[in-house]
């Protein structure tokens, strides 16, 4: 039986719980056995990002550390597996321990791309029929390099119609410490963000990136928007598995 | 944030954002550039070759850049383009100040030059007694408003044509008011036509300046630049030293990308290549060519081999269209004049990541500029770096005002950010706590009271991965 190591995000832990576990399942589903080892914590970007890259390796070590055998290591977010996969070996070029870190940051992959690439999964979807909405964040498609994994999954859904987003691949204004650094054009980003995606008439907004769906989810929210966001582990899941 | 921030850009694009006509001029003429260069390359893989191409012509020169620019002096000198050398903005202006009193020239008509604005060369030529007139379209609609470029190959695309409408009939003698594009249009050209022919000097910038054969290209849609460097008696080109390129066969891509990147056109309209002044049997062009080369900074970036991929920039401005950033707030929130991401990245390397540490973290670093990038500069990288830069400096660096972006209260959060999160027992218990009491937070504590202003509280879930993990009781390793 294939194992993997899963790595939930600090943002997945704290406000998408569910998309983790929902994660998970996908992989269990498709024949994995799902490793999961204590003691995560975050993958460290905000530090990398804002040039405190002391800390974020001090951070990034202890989480490398878990994750010993050589197995891929799955994540429900592009931006954390960005960082990870390209942006460590980056953090630790010259150090003692960089070549274990390369070797670590080989076995990263974001979820959608790993149910795609690796395992070829089928879905069948058991849902109602549904509009939804696309988001393609920034970080999994321009940093990670995903290529359209999120999307084919969705096309496998029978009763799935996504209508995109006018501006499918512009910034929704997160960008970490952006959203608080620069809180009025991060606003006026996000603002823009939930108004393209309430045009599309979807009732659903998904994305890779639990970070997305923490602005735009609280933009939609300040502005009383029916429309929800949604984790796309978490809505896969929801829709192919019988309760 | 900062206590050395002299400027805010986080201010003025506040201010920009509530400006609805400004934000709206910008969208269209972003979405309308957009598309166009979008058109220009139908093929992803037509286009990343001639990426490639492009991004090796330009390192490659840079990597002979002191012999390519000797040589450059060589040939220049042999077409009789005189070349003259200043490390500063200053020196740069002395130097022309020169040239013109030589002549005794009182008025300079001007090309477009982004060379000289960071020069700020026509308010030290107005100081002198020497009157410059921008004879680029958008440079002469701004200069009539005493305004900056808030684009630097689309200088006036803060304006829209009702904006301009009125500043034509306000501003130019015997002007009616008209909104038709075609009759402003005619207005500037009739004010301009007559300065071309009137001015005793023009200017002009440096596309690319061929070092093997001393030729000055220009690359411009008007004929105001052909008009500059050809009508009046003497000429002066302006350029960066980072212009240079070896040959003429490496133009060909270079052009072929910087007209498609910037306004989306296969071809611009004119195409000057300039070799020398007024040949003995020739019956126009101008007596005398000189070739001004400025440093300002350049060679301190050139020195660093991460930062020197700055100076790979063909200025094609695709790097703004594409910013989501630029496109809300427009250039001149940027108070540089390099706006955009490549003024984010260039600006705090020549006045100090200290003092523009406003810029440096002005992005939410999502990539869409290098993605374009016709030259792949990488733009968020370097914006990391010289986030680090401004806080720590790295061993060796060359950066101006490295270390000097750094205060007490950032280096605290980060110290404390990673005491936690190094710590899975310490991480837990916040995270417990998060769970159980996050929602009590309230919407004014710091840094939480920036994220409210347009958004919810974000709320934790009442059960973190782990602990559910840890209820299934599944094996964790």
């Amino acid at each position: 039986m294939q194992e993997v190591y899963f790595y939930g995000t600090c943002l997945v832990d704290l406000f998408f719980p569910e998309a983790g576990m929902a994660g998970i399942q996908l992989l269990r589903r498709a024949g994995v056995k799902v490793l999961f080892p204590e003691g995560q914590t975050c993958c460290g970007q905000p530090a990398f990002n804002c040039g405190y890259w002391e800390e974020a390796r001090e951070v990034a070590r202890t989480q490398v550390a878990l994750f010993p055998r050589n197995l891929p290591v799955i994540l429900p977010s592009g931006s954390c597996a960005g960082m990870m996969k390209h942006h460590y070996p980056e953090l630790f070029h010259g150090q003692p321990d960089e070549a274990e870190v390369r070797a670590f940051s080989a076995r990263v992959y974001e979820l959608t791309q790993f149910l795609v690439a690796v395992l070829g999964v089928k879905l069948t979807d058991l849902g109602e029929p549904v509009k939804v909405t696309w988001h393609s964040s920034c970080h999994a498609v321009r940093d990670l390099g995903l290529k359209g994994e999120p999307q084919s999954l969705l096309a496998q859904l029978a009763h799935v119609e996504l209508t995109p987003l006018a501006r499918e691949s512009e910034c929704c204004g997160f960008g970490g410490t952006f959203s608080v650094r620069q809180p009025e054009i991060s606003g006026a980003m996000a603002c823009d963000k939930a108004a393209d995606a309430e045009a599309t008439g979807a009732t659903v907004l998904l994305s890779t990136d639990g970070g997305c769906l923490l602005n735009v989810n609280g933009t939609l929210e300040a502005k009383q928007s029916p429309l929800r966001v949604q984790h796309i582990a978490e809505f896969l899941w929801e829709r192919t598995h019988a309760r | 944030m900062h206590a050395e921030t002299e400027v805010s850009f986080r201010d003025a694009a506040a201010k920009a954002l509530l400006d609805p006509q400004l934000r709206a001029n910008f969208r269209r003429a972003m979405d309308g550039l957009i598309s166009k260069r979008k058109a220009q390359f139908p093929d992803p893989a037509d286009l990343q070759d001639l990426r490639a191409l492009s991004t090796a012509i330009r390192s490659r020169s840079l990597l002979n850049l002191p012999a390519l620019l000797e040589r450059l002096e060589a040939s220049c000198a042999q077409n009789g383009i005189q070349v003259h050398w200043a490390e500063t903005c200053e020196q740069a202006n002395q130097l022309i100040l020169g040239l013109l009193q030589a002549k005794g020239a009182k008025t300079l008509v001007k090309g477009k030059s982004m060379v000289s604005e960071e020069m700020h060369l026509n308010a030290f030529l107005e100081e002198h007694g020497i009157e410059a007139l921008e004879s680029d379209l958008g440079e002469y609609i701004i200069q009539l408003d005493d305004e900056t470029p808030s684009h630097i190959i689309m200088p006036a695309i803060h304006k829209n044509k009702d904006q301009i409408a009125r500043q034509f009939s306000q501003k130019i003698k015997d002007a009616k008011y008209t909104e038709d594009v075609d009759e402003l249009t005619a207005m500037a050209r009739k004010v301009l036509r007559q300065k071309f022919l009137d001015a005793d000097a023009g200017l002009s910038g440096v596309n690319f300046a061929v070092a093997e054969t001393g030729t000055l290209c220009l690359v411009e849609n008007e004929g105001n630049g052909r008009m500059s460097t050809h009508v009046p008696p003497l000429h002066i080109a302006v350029m960066g030293l980072e212009k240079v390129v070896a040959n003429l066969e490496e133009v060909a891509p270079l052009y072929a990308i910087l007209t498609r990147s910037a306004t989306g056109q296969a071809v611009s309209t004119y195409f000057n290549l300039i070799t020398g002044p007024r040949g003995e049997d020739e019956k126009d062009g101008p007596q005398e060519v000189h070739l001004v080369i400025l440093d300002n900074g350049r060679s301190r970036i050139y020195a660093d081999p991460q930062l020197r991929a700055t100076l790979r920039c063909i200025r094609c401005g695709a790097c703004m269209n594409h910013c989501p950033v630029y496109t809300r707030v427009g250039g001149h929130a940027y108070e540089a004049v390099y706006p955009g991401p490549i003024g984010k990245i260039l600006t705090p390397q020549v006045e100090g990541v200290g003092t523009r540490h406003d810029l440096i973290h002005g992005s939410s670093l999502c990539g869409a500029c290098a993605e374009v990038c016709p030259v792949e500069i990488p733009i968020p990288e370097i914006l990391i770096r010289l986030r680090r830069e401004a806080t720590h400096a790295d061993a060796g660096s060359q950066v101006l005002g490295r270390g000097t972006g750094r205060t007490a209260s950032e280096d605290w959060a980060w110290r404390l950010w990673a005491a936690v999160l190094k710590r899975p027992a310490v991480y837990r218990l916040s995270a417990w706590f998060a769970t159980r009491f996050g929602w009590a937070l309230p919407a004014g504590a710091p840094l939480l009271k920036h994220w409210t202003r347009s958004r919810t509280k974000p709320v934790p879930a009442r059960r973190s991965l782990t602990e559910r993990m840890r209820a299934e009781g599944g094996r964790h390793d």
